[in-house]
């Protein structure tokens, strides 16, 4: 019972991290149709941001000091959202090759430049010790991390519905998802929105990048990109331009690697949830949900 | 009487087709402007170009002001309201919500929009996407007189509603020619008949006539040929 326990809130703490990343996706491809393959870029700014900071402030209590941090990688991972919005992608509008090709390079140039200056090695980050310790529910012994990951979660999904359902910008979006061409034709500058919802995804990503750093002790070049991955996945299964359907999925896809890398065979997890990915696509190609939340 | 509207050698392609080939008319201000002619011919790719939602050339000068180059939002901030062809409502937004998507006054004009569409009011928690096709036409159009607009393109209002809902929507064309221009696509000529003043006919992407509605719509040997259809 307690290894279930222990699987399943590790599960979702993992899901958790997913739907950070996933969620920030699914937005700016249900609006603007664009797959930001350099999103994992957002989420190594925001987990660098993190440790640089921490790095610069060595005298100071750990609390403050990785709240600072946390802070510094939340706006360096929305100012750089913004910015790849702005420069590089709203030239490319419509051009969706272009913008395939813009932001792979982006995502490799990142890592890229990362070892460049940092180096391939990972680097501790420092976070309250409560963090490091661990909280027994049903006979398990569940580290706090992941109940931080999880609420972390829910919050911002939370966030981001009231966001989307009492703010004009969250009209704006929900129905650009629907007919941008509409909004336009309303009178909508809807690039503004297309900043916003990156900038956004870019925070989120930035969390994801934070948290992670804290549930791995470490922050590292290719994190990224190895979570970029389960992000997409997760996002194909629920639903493009679903933030109900990626929260599903995200929660699901984390179960299942969980499950079966201990009940089937460690290192099956990631096969399970590529095989859960197929199964999706053949019986739903277009997901899970496609209702916006 | 003055120009609102006027369109200069407007040609548009949609990948290979030369759609629009050279259009030219004016559009004078207030009342019911028709444009009319066969399917195909490039009616509703000439709003969508006026509207600036298709790549276009030539000029299109909107109150003496050249808008060939403007984009669509600043286009409708200049006072141009749009009710597309398929009404193209937000399904997944209630009907309180696709109205208020629309504002951009500071005063929206939601007096005049329910007494023109009561029913608006008491379905306003419902989702648009489950609207019967006569009250997307409703929330469509209210869009558009919510703003307090010069000029209004509208694109066949009539198409796919019963007969009943079509002699609603021409008396609600009548009420709205007197509050702005309007630019109107139908191919209910009974609809044409009632509320407009002028009248263009397209063929095949060109202006092959302008001239006061009435006058065309008198001449049926003159509307058989160029829109293939007996007039009643």
């Amino acid at each position: 019972m307690s290894t279930f326990v222990l699987l399943t809130i590790t599960g979702l703490g993992l899901g958790a991290l997913y739907f950070l990343i996933a969620s920030g996706l699914s937005l700016i491809y249900g609006l603007m149709g664009v797959l930001n393959f350099a999103h994992g870029a957002f989420l190594t700014v925001g987990a660098y941001a993190l440790w640089f900071t921490e790095s610069k402030l060595p005298g100071m209590a750990v609390l403050p000091r990785f709240l600072l941090g946390a802070l510094a990688g939340l706006v360096a991972g929305g100012v750089f959202a913004a910015l790849v919005e702005l420069i590089l992608i709203r030239p490319l509008y419509k051009r969706h090759i272009e913008q395939v090709l813009v932001t792979v390079g982006l995502g490799l140039s990142t890592t890229a430049l990362v070892v460049a200056i940092w180096g391939n090695d990972a680097r501790t980050v420092a976070a309250p010790a409560w963090l490091g310790k661990t909280t027994t529910v049903f006979g398990a012994h569940i580290p706090n991390d992941r109940w931080i990951l999880i609420i972390a979660a829910i919050v911002v999904l939370i966030a981001l519905n009231a966001f989307l359902k009492r703010t004009r910008y969250g009209l704006i979006i929900r129905a650009g998802v629907e007919n941008r061409a509409m909004v336009t034709a309303l009178g909508i500058d809807v690039r503004r929105a297309f900043t916003l919802v990156f900038a956004i995804g870019g925070v989120a990503a930035a969390l994801a990048g934070v948290l992670s750093g804290v549930y791995f002790s470490t922050v590292d070049p290719a994190r990224g990109t190895s979570l970029l991955i389960f992000a997409f996945i997760v996002v194909v299964i629920g639903g493009l331009g679903s933030l109900r359907g990626t929260a599903g999925a995200a929660v699901v896809v984390g179960l299942v690697q969980q499950y079966a890398n201990y009940y089937a065979s460690s290192g099956l997890g990631d096969l399970s949830v590529v095989l859960l990915l197929g199964l999706v696509l053949l019986a739903r190609p277009s997901g899970l949900s496609r209702s916006f939340a | 009487m003055s120009s609102l509207l006027s369109v200069a050698d407007l040609h548009v392609y949609l990948g290979e087709s030369h759609i629009l080939q050279g259009i030219e008319f004016d559009v004078s201000e207030g009342g019911v402007t028709a444009l009319l002619g066969r399917n195909g011919v490039g009616k509703t790719t000439t709003l969508r170009a006026l509207m600036g939602l298709v790549d276009r050339r030539g000029r299109i000068t909107l109150t003496g002001e050249d808008v060939t180059a403007t984009p669509t939002h600043k286009i409708v901030r200049r006072g141009v309201g749009y009710v597309p062809e398929d009404r193209d409502v937000f399904a997944g937004l209630t009907v309180d919500e696709n109205l208020r998507l629309a504002e951009r006054d500071t005063d929206p004009r939601y007096e005049l929009v329910y007494d023109l569409f009561p029913e608006l009011k008491q379905r306003g928690k419902q989702l648009a996407g489950t609207l019967s096709g006569g009250q997307q036409q409703m929330v469509a159009i209210a869009r558009a007189l919510l703003n307090d607009n010069r000029l209004l393109l509208v694109d066949e209002p009539t198409k796919g509603l019963a007969p009943l809902l079509v002699a609603e929507v021409a008396r609600v064309l009548e009420r709205v020619a007197e509050l702005a221009t309007v630019l109107l696509v139908e191919q209910n000529l009974g609809v044409v008949q009632r509320v407009a003043r002028d009248a263009v006919v397209l063929d095949t992407g060109r202006v092959v006539h302008a001239g006061p509605a009435r006058e065309l719509l008198a001449d049926k040997p003159l509307v058989h040929r160029l829109l293939g259809v007996g007039h009643a």
